[in-house]
């Protein structure tokens, strides 16, 4: 590992002026994440070690796992990134990154628990008890998990830049892709709950600390906020010893940055507007503004909301728990742990907005997603070079942990995906053990491939709003799918087929269609959200009409093929909802000897 | 999976289920409403309210106050509200299905 960082520092010639604290911090987590998942994959051999392992696995260890894997990049470095960049409205981003699990308590988690099937393709095929469902649900979990994966490179590629300045953005998505596959395909890091959950605290500890330092030196949350006048001040009321630095034209004016409806939300009709020949035009448009960003606000809530409650990666964790209440203490305390995690990183963009503007003028990896790293070195300049520098290196080492746990995850079952559903139940049905083991290997190989390919691809495009993405679509496909499996009996394969494809395609084309134009510019589609600034935003956030219209798919075409409910309706539903003192506890779960879950 | 008859089984009767799932669900539909008021509400104060949600309290303006600070434990309140409650109620439904059983 280090000889191969030394490789990069020495074949690049740019590479100067690297921090050796940075580098160092940023080393050691990569090498001690390998080292864990190798040293605890060696400990538990077969799916059934894991398994096993993994029903004594306590609340506070599951909650911590659980958290670890979901703290992602966007959460690490998006968040903050694209508060400084967007102001209040970003905000509704970690919030509902975070109290999305409460529908996923509420709703879902029990009785997923209670019913012994640990993936959503397991869930449907034993709740519909069709193998067919089963490939369906498959293909959910790759789009959903490279649409994930896509963002946490972009997050690898801007760290990697940053700790080697000069080194191209897509050299760092290379090398970080390069080096997770390779530890997840030799075996190391599948999903093992003691590197999970030593990766939650190695992140709170990195986005906490400096912060508390920085704001010592630097001046409060508060002031720095206070710094930022409203529509309603003349001046902004500073508390006196807040510095600030002018900012550029680029970044958004204190009154927008401060208040709901801000750029974020109102980009679409502002694009409108500006294009707008006529003044008549224009001020149809103007009126038109405050309503389409509310219409973009509910739109973007629904989709953090409900897409929580459908992510493939996280739902996988719960089966670890011994039963439904345990399941659902985890979940709460989940929300708990990432609940105080999520109130730091908005601090990052605030204050970064104070002292590190000229953030906004610059681009891709360079621009405000790297704000958690640049922060702690401002301190070099006041003299603290030492902590500047060390803080900077731990806020590295917590980027590392983040993208690195969350693309293991997805890598881990992405692969799984494709090597046990696609390949051990459809190409290959009778494969050995050996076989399938070899499967995952070159499944995570592709995987890890294709994810790189992707991420190399999106450097302009926001991690945090990338991640907003893949909720959305998780939003329009697998929480219908799973809220009304849960709790409605009348529910049919055909229709939870049909809600779920036409929800999740429609909600993923659309997105792509926006995608397409944004990174690159396609100059017609542009034109075209130029010219109807509604329907860019309906694109860009679909989860307003892609979730209600997946759900009443799935009443209308079940209640067309009410002949289709399984026969044994009422005992399933009873495992689901029974409490487990009843013992009527089903398990699922068959083991597949030698791939350690899927 | 034994499939035993719905007539003389408590249990696996069509009662019991539609009683366990009606009462968990009402319950869970309780907290999600608290929740959703509170999502639907915010957004609509801003929008018809924004001079008073922009006032200063301890130097945040009141509506970044809420939701990147309060909005937080609300919902914690909220998830322990529902734990206590639901744990509670499955444990009477487990015992209540038992004696039945009994009898």
């Amino acid at each position: 590992m280090s000889a191969l960082l030394a490789f990069i520092a020495a074949a690049e010639p740019a590479a100067k002026g690297i921090d050796p604290w940075i580098a160092f911090f940023s080393l050691i987590t990569v090498v001690i994440t390998v080292g864990m998942g190798f040293w605890t994959a060696g400990k538990s051999k077969s799916a059934g070690d894991f398994f096993v392992a993994g029903r004594s696995v306590s609340v506070g260890w599951n909650a911590s796992a659980i958290s670890g894997e979901y703290l992602s990049a966007a959460s690490f470095m998006g968040v903050a990134g694209m508060v400084m960049l967007n102001g209040y409205d970003a905000l509704w981003y970690p919030v509902c990154y975070a109290c999305g699990y409460l529908f996923l308590l509420l709703f879902i988690a029990g009785p997923l628990r209670r019913f012994g099937a640990y993936t959503i393709p397991d869930f449907a095929e034993g709740r519909y008890d069709s193998p067919l469902f089963r490939k369906i649900a498959v293909c959910f979990v790759l789009f959903i998990g490279f649409f994930y994966t896509m963002p946490q490179m972009k997050g690898a590629g801007t760290t990697l830049a940053y700790i080697f300045p000069g080194l191209h953005y897509s050299v760092g998505v290379i090398v970080v892709g390069a080096v997770i596959t390779l530890n997840v395909s030799l075996g190391g890091m599948k999903g093992i709950t003691l590197v999970q959950a030593f990766q939650y605290w190695l992140k709170v500890f990195a986005i906490t600390v400096p912060i508390f330092v920085i704001a010592a030196i630097v001046g409060h949350y508060q002031s720095h906020l206070e710094a930022n006048k409203t529509a309603q001040e003349t001046v902004a009321a500073a508390p006196a010893g807040i510095e600030r630095k002018a900012l550029p034209a680029k970044a958004p004016k204190d009154e927008q940055w401060i208040a709901p409806f801000g750029s974020l939300t109102t980009k679409a009709v502002d694009n409108a507007i500006k294009a707008a020949k006529t003044p008549e035009e224009k001020a149809a448009l103007e009126a038109n503004k405050k309503p389409y960003s509310l219409l973009y606000t509910y739109s973007l809530i629904i989709a953090l909301v409900c897409g929580t409650a459908g992510l493939p990666h996280i739902l996988v964790r719960f089966y670890t728990n011994p039963d439904g209440v345990a399941a659902k203490r985890t979940t709460m305390w989940v929300m708990i742990l990432i609940g105080v995690f999520y109130v730091f990183p908005p601090i990052y963009g605030v204050i970064g907005r104070s002292l590190t503007p000229e953030l906004y003028d610059a681009v891709g990896s360079k621009g405000t997603d790297k704000v958690v790293l640049e922060l702690p070195t401002l301190l070099a300049g006041r003299d603290h070079p030492l902590l500047g520098s060390i803080l900077s290196g731990i806020t590295c080492a917590g980027a590392f942990a983040a993208f690195m746990s969350t693309f293991s995850g997805l890598l881990v079952s992405m692969s799984s995906a494709l090597a046990h559903d696609i390949y051990g139940r459809m190409l290959k049905p009778n494969a050995s053990p050996e076989q399938r083991l070899k499967a995952f290997k070159w499944a995570a190989v592709i995987i890890g491939v294709v994810s790189v390919g992707l991420g190399t691809q999106v450097e302009k495009l926001n991690i945090n709003y990338l991640v907003g993405q893949a909720f959305a679509i998780a939003a329009a496909s697998y929480f219908p799918l799973l809220f009304m499996s849960v709790w409605w009996r009348g529910m049919t394969m055909q229709g939870a087929a049909t809600g779920m494809l036409v929800g999740g395609l429609l909600a993923l084309g659309s997105i792509f269609l926006t995608t397409l134009s944004d990174v690159y510019g396609f100059s017609g589609l542009a034109d075209f959200w130029v010219a109807h600034p509604l329907l860019r935003i309906l694109c860009e956030q679909p989860a307003i009409w892609a979730v209600p219209l997946s759900i009443t798919l799935m009443i209308v075409v079940s209640k067309a093929t009410a002949a289709t409910i399984p026969a044994d309706v009422r005992m399933k539903m009873l495992v689901l909802h029974a409490p487990e003192a009843l013992g009527l506890k089903q398990e699922y779960i068959k083991e597949h000897e030698g791939l350690g879950g899927h | 999976m034994k499939e035993s008859n719905p007539n003389t089984d408590p249990i696996h009767s069509d009662a019991f289920l539609a009683r366990l799932m009606s009462g968990q669900l009402k319950l869970s539909i309780a907290c999600a409403f608290c929740f959703i008021v509170a999502l639907v509400a915010l957004p609509l104060l801003n929008y018809f309210q924004p001079a008073f949600m922009a006032q200063r309290v301890y130097g945040f303006t009141l509506t970044w106050l809420i939701l990147g600070v309060l909005f937080f434990p609300f919902v914690w309140i909220i998830s322990f509200v529902f734990i206590q409650r639901s744990i509670a109620l499955e444990d009477a439904e487990a015992k209540a299905a038992l004696d039945g059983l009994k009898k």
